[in-house]
């Protein structure tokens, strides 16, 4: 196993480089220019010295490297000289956002916070609540519960979170008045009633991204519960005159968790792709909206950072997915 | 009682039920499905007749008659500002809402397909040749997994907006974005087509009857097209419609960011993120488009969900 994680590991070397360099080409080849912006009065020659200032006048051999120097190896130094008072960074260049010309990664600390609370609650509460409708499903398989299941999960994927959330604010604050639309980052929690508020603004996000999650989550707990179902061991647990909730909360649940274990952790990324659309309707100020931004505004050091961290999460997943499923499995050997 | 056995089996001989009949008979005994199919070809009726039926141009602009309610308001609410000119309503700019839905969801549709048949080629092609040459495997596969390995959503915002000027430049407005958001989402979402069908064409390459064609001495490319592509047709099948769903979705996602077509194109997610702003006076304006989007994905899932079922021949037996 562990061996596995180390060949593993070893290997998404190679598949983060692959990313950055696709990433990195893709903004370069692209003939958005930062200085599309500018005024037009601005003479050319000023204008050049603005690209060098930016960065812009080496070749991409030279910028891609530096690129992976800053990101690998400036960043952490300055990040660990932060936590510990140390000095390895020695002020050396950090990546440098071209909007605000403050270091990228600050910004990103700034945005982090309200976009793990929103998603990160979200993807609790959607597989909190798509377990329970998965066992019931197919421990009833084909009942009233089952079908209106099925229904459900099927919108769930159907209704794109941007109509589903405009829908939610059309219903919940505008016509009932219940809930605010849009979602205040600069509240703080001091005491009941502001804690009471924080719970009414993330309700509405918070619903809509869970939507999704429930949808899938509970569609693989339904078909692996189905197939640890009809196994002979739960003929056997029974024939032994177990209870039927030992049978099946302990001897089938525990089973049929493996592959949803695999299925929670490979969705985290795209839960973040959603949370793109989601903090755009709900005027969430995180990372997604912080992405659009700079997108707008062809900031490509912050563009680059967030698509590759992004990408970074993803490779991490696929990976602790792998690994989950040897550690659980004991069928599944690696080595 | 011999006799007749053997009668009947004659006749049955005689008479060889096609393949794709029972799959029908299987597909209709799916209700979801079958309801799903009727209302695309609604939809899709909707979208591509009706503009000759409904001849009122999407895009005329009617001052006067702006901000009209949709007909069915004049329930609710007797002083609501209704035509029966114009039954949809129209919106900030008078233009009428029903025929921009029609017009929406011609260019929605276009896409979902378009991107769909891209996404479902290049996943075959892919997936056909890793699983029949060896050789190729491991580095289309790896490349695969790469692929997968990338953010979708932001790549195609970055694309989105790095190589709209050019190719509107080059094509038109509306072409060179049609071409971009097609080819966006077709290159990044033919993934799970090419997995499917790289294991079921490993799968059958193992079977006596690839054996018997090989051992007659079929060149590949006949071997491909004779052998292999007729029997991965059922997984292809069903993660096109998979694919149709996502195309669509992911087309008004774009919109919805404000980075797909202009705004004088309207498409069903255009629609709807030009509404937003005034959802609170006039929410019918986004639920009809949205409405449209849901439905018709919901009805696309659920002929793939009947698709499955009719597709696989275990089930279709009983």
């Amino acid at each position: 196993m562990l061996t596995y994680t180390i060949r593993r590991l070893l290997l998404s070397i190679p598949t983060l480089l692959f990313i950055a360099f696709v990433i990195f080409m893709l903004l370069e080849l692209a003939p958005g220019d930062p200085m599309a912006q500018m005024p037009l009065t601005i003479p050319p020659e000023v204008k050049e010295k603005m690209r060098l200032a930016l960065g812009l006048g080496e070749p991409w051999w030279v910028r891609f490297p530096l690129w992976l120097k800053q990101f690998f190896i400036v960043e952490p130094q300055y990040w660990i000289d932060n936590t510990f008072g140390t000095n390895f960074a020695n002020d050396a260049q950090r990546i440098i956002s071209f909007q605000s010309r403050s270091p990228v990664f600050d910004t990103i600390a700034e945005r982090m916070p309200q976009t793990l609370w929103v998603v990160g609650m979200s993807y609790v509460v959607g597989v909190l609540i798509a377990l329970p409708i998965g066992i019931i499903s197919a421990y009833r398989q084909y009942s009233v519960f089952d079908n209106v299941g099925t229904f459900v999960s099927m919108i769930g994927f159907s209704v794109p979170p941007f109509f589903s959330g405009v829908v939610l604010i059309v219903i919940f604050s505008v016509s009932l008045g219940w809930l605010p639309s849009i979602y205040d980052t600069t509240h703080q929690v001091m005491d009941w009633d502001s804690f009471v508020f924080q719970l009414r603004q993330m309700v509405m996000p918070v619903m809509v991204l869970a939507l999704q999650t429930t949808a899938q989550v509970s569609r693989y707990m339904r078909a692996s519960m189905l197939d640890n179902l009809g196994q002979d061991y739960v003929r056997t647990a029974r024939a032994k005159g177990m209870t039927e909730s030992v049978v099946v909360m302990k001897h089938v649940l525990r089973n049929s968790m493996i592959p949803v274990v695999t299925v929670i952790a490979l969705g985290i990324p795209s839960i973040f792709g959603g949370a793109i659309i989601t903090e755009q309707i709900f005027k969430v100020n995180g990372l997604g909206q912080l992405l659009i931004i700079a997108l707008q505004g062809s900031d490509i050091p912050m563009v680059m950072t967030i698509t590759f961290l992004l990408a970074v999460l993803i490779v991490m997943m696929n990976l602790i997915a792998d690994i989950l499923y040897g550690i659980l499995d004991p069928r599944i050997r690696y080595d | 009682m011999t006799d007749q056995s053997v009668d009947t089996a004659v006749e049955e001989l005689t008479k060889p039920r096609n393949q794709w009949l029972d799959v029908w008979d299987q597909f209709k005994t799916h209700k979801g499905a079958v309801v799903g199919l009727g209302f695309l070809i609604f939809i899709t009726l909707f979208c591509a007749i009706g503009p000759f039926v409904w001849d009122v141009d999407p895009g005329k602009l009617d001052i006067r008659n702006k901000d009209v309610r949709p007909i069915y308001m004049a329930i609710f609410d007797g002083d609501a500002k209704t035509s029966w000119a114009r039954p949809m309503g129209t919106d900030h700019l008078g233009r009428d809402i029903m025929a921009n839905t029609m017009q929406g969801g011609r260019i929605s549709l276009a896409v979902g397909w378009t991107a769909m048949i891209l996404a479902v080629l290049i996943g075959t092609l892919v997936g056909v040749f890793a699983g029949y040459f060896k050789r190729l495997d491991g580095l289309l596969m790896r490349f695969t997994d790469l692929v997968l390995s990338l953010p979708i959503l932001p790549l195609l915002l970055v694309m989105m907006l790095l190589f709209r000027d050019p190719l509107r430049a080059a094509f038109g407005p509306e072409q060179g974005i049609f071409i971009l958001i097609v080819t966006g989402i077709g290159i990044t979402s033919w993934m799970q087509t090419a997995r499917i069908v790289r294991g079921d064409v490993m799968a059958i390459k193992e079977r006596e009857f690839v054996l018997a064609a090989r051992s007659i001495g079929t060149p590949a490319r006949r071997m491909i097209t004779r052998h292999l592509l007729p029997n991965v047709m059922s997984p292809i099948m069903v993660s096109a419609t998979l694919g149709l769903a996502t195309a669509i979705i992911t087309e008004s996602a774009l919109s919805f960011l404000g980075l797909g077509f202009p705004s004088d194109f309207p498409t069903w997610g255009k629609i709807l993120f030009d509404s937003v702003d005034r959802m609170t006076a006039f929410p019918e304006r986004v639920i009809w488009p949205g409405l449209a989007i849901s439905l018709t994905v919901l009805s696309v899932n659920y002929i793939g969900d009947g698709l499955r079922d009719a597709l696989d021949p275990r089930i279709r037996g009983q």
